[in-house]
């Protein structure tokens, strides 16, 4: 379980970082939430890996430790709005700059200083 | 218990919340209820501050959790001398944007007060992922305030701002899991004992660890391979905004010297860590790159923009050398330089509303109508920034060429330093020059400068020259922060009391 876990963690950070290299606005957006994913479950197996074990004392003989959940729970909205929010500010430099490049340059096209 | 700590941070979170709340409320509403606040803040972290100086560090347990399992707040004298540095850096900046830039768009109060909360906040927590929360929430409120206003410039500049950001957050968490994962705990005086005595087996991991949040405070703070997102993005900004954005860099620096003296250098040398070896080469870099960006600056925004990096350059170059004379002369070079580069994003700003079309371009147009005033106080300003007696960039220059001679690192760090100041003043004149000396024929512009702008700049200014009056104060107080900062036995020693206090013994 700890190899496909770390694999997936792996392959997550792996194609969002190869993502958010890219030029173009969506790829970059899709890069970080990838990246985030990758990183909300590292955060996850923090408290290390266990089967069976829910974070509640008196459930079960071994529980979890529920904090790294608490902290995934605290990323992930914190990420989740930051992605609505990067979005919005894409699709607006988008209009504005008439094209969807980070650096707001369409190297093709139209080159402005 | 005192709450007191905590007051700094629920002040301006709910001001923030009631404004945001109250839209209809008329913008004269807004702007008496924001000020009042900033006002309000002020005289609680002075308030704070002088609980501090009586009783030394505080421990907060926030709802009366006991660390390491609940969050703790823990102003000690550098919470206090951000804090009040923070504060007393808004409020001439609120000041300035209530003269009309607040108009410009939606919720400025509100997103200004939860800015302040973020700093608040960030400056006062003593748990690694709270500090996490509380930069974001500086971060998210920086996102909205730097687009306040719109335009182009201030889209392109903000997408950049925010993924760059957004990256340095995922790498928060990274660096935060690792330590989580190796330590089990989140508070810092906590996670020091628990790395001084780590096994060796995960010396590879926590070295990794160090070396992420180095790259994660470099971001916030703008060192060297990771500062072009500043120039633009600074520039971009309406001047408060701007103003209040050049303390923002000082977070990034504030971690670091909260973080690593405590965490990961309970037991030995602070120069010994790997992070801390980075730091000296890449401060330099930043150094030597700001100095050539104030130098080809193409508006005086910019060229304040350049002078941020110059002086995150010199502080981390400072702070690497890892002494405490050292650090205490770099907290006093922060308190001015934050100050000053503060007033000159607003001076900027009222330089261009003189010159029309041109703003604060360095391009020869007609003269400006109060270009007396105006270049006096550019005079005394460029004195100051460049680090030329009597004000206070040059009794703190001189601090750290001292600092850095008892070191043994003169010979690499004054020849850049002289030489960053130098490239300054070059830069200032030039911009002196073609603003006030040099004038096209046309007739001259005739619009004022708002008398209320102009006091809120003389202040900022007017700071350094303050600031080298008392300086011997400031510099026993500096020296006194770094002391403390570098005792960090003390500050894990007061944690565990405070953890024994609350738990009743056991």
């Amino acid at each position: 379980m700890e190899a496909l876990y770390a694999t997936a963690v792996g392959v997550l950070t792996a194609c969002g970082i190869y993502l958010v290299l890219r030029g173009r606005t969506f790829p970059v957006i899709m890069g970080l939430t990838l990246l985030s994913h990758g990183v909300n479950l590292f955060l996850f197996a923090s408290g290390r890996l266990a089967l069976a074990a829910p974070a509640v004392i008196g459930e079960s003989a071994d529980p979890t430790d529920p904090l790294p959940q608490a902290l995934v729970l605290t990323a992930i909205v914190i990420s989740f709005a930051m992605t609505a929010f990067v979005v919005v500010l894409a699709l607006r430099a988008a209009v504005e700059l008439r094209n969807d490049h980070v650096d707001g340059v369409d190297p093709e096209e139209d080159w402005r200083p | 218990m005192n709450h007191l700590p905590v007051l700094p941070i629920l002040l301006p979170l709910i001001t923030g919340a009631l404004l945001v709340t109250l839209p209809r409320l008329g913008l004269n509403a807004q702007r008496f209820i924001s000020l009042g606040a900033t006002v309000a803040g002020l005289g609680l972290v002075l308030w704070l501050g002088s609980m501090v100086l009586e009783h030394g560090r505080m421990v907060y347990a926030l709802g009366g959790w006991a660390p390491p399992f609940g969050i703790v707040l823990v102003p000690d004298r550098l919470s206090v001398l951000m804090l009040v540095l923070t504060a007393t850096l808004a409020l001439p900046a609120l000041i300035y944007a209530c003269r009309g830039d607040d108009d410009a768009g939606a919720h400025f109060h509100a997103l200004f007060q939860f800015q302040l909360m973020g700093l608040n906040g960030a400056f006062l927590t003593g748990d690694i992922f709270n500090l996490f929360v509380f930069f974001e929430v500086l971060l998210i409120a920086s996102y909205a305030l730097l687009l306040h206003g719109g335009g182009t410039a201030r889209s392109r500049a903000g997408l950049h701002y925010v993924i760059i950001n957004l990256i340095g957050s995922a790498l928060f968490l990274l660096a935060l899991g690792m330590l989580y994962g190796l330590t089990g705990t989140l508070n810092m005086a906590d996670l020091a004992v628990r790395i001084s005595q780590a096994p060796q087996a995960g010396q590879p991991l926590l070295q990794a660890a160090s070396l992420v949040l180095l790259v994660v405070f470099g971001v916030k703070a703008a060192l060297l391979p990771l500062l072009f997102w500043l120039p633009r993005a600074y520039t971009a900004a309406a001047a408060p905004v701007a103003a209040l954005f050049a303390v923002m860099t000082k977070v990034g620096l504030y971690a670091m010297i909260r973080v690593f003296p405590l965490v990961f250098a309970l037991d030995e040398p602070l120069a010994a860590l790997t992070a801390w070896q980075w730091l000296w080469p890449l401060a330099l870099a930043t150094l030597a790159l700001g100095g050539i960006g104030v130098l080809g600056a193409t508006s005086l925004r910019n060229m304040t923009a350049y002078m941020v990096i110059v002086s995150t350059g010199t502080l981390m170059a400072i702070i690497a050398l890892g002494s405490t004379e050292a650090l205490a002369a770099a907290l006093f070079y922060l308190v001015h330089t934050t100050l000053l580069t503060g007033g000159f994003f607003l001076f900027a700003d009222l330089i261009a509303r003189q010159r029309g079309a041109a703003g604060d371009y360095m391009v020869v147009t007609a003269a400006m109508k109060d270009r007396r005033t105006l270049g006096i106080l550019f005079f005394f300003g460029a004195v100051a920034l460049a680090g030329l007696p009597p004000f206070s960039g040059f009794v703190s220059k001189a601090w750290m060429l001292q600092a850095s001679l008892a070191e043994g690192a003169a010979g690499i760090f004054w020849p850049l330093l002289l030489g960053a100041g130098f490239l300054m003043l070059v830069a200032l004149s030039r911009a002196g020059s073609k603003f006030f000396w040099r004038q096209s024929p046309e007739r001259d512009h005739d619009m004022r400068a708002d008398r209320v702008r102009l006091a809120c700049v003389i202040v900022l200014v007017g700071a350094g020259l303050a600031l080298s009056l008392a300086a011997a104060p400031l510099m026993d107080y500096t020296r006194s922060v770094a002391a403390q900062l570098m005792a960090p036995g003390d500050y894990v020693r007061a944690a565990q009391e405070a953890d024994l206090r609350l738990t009743g013994g056991h």
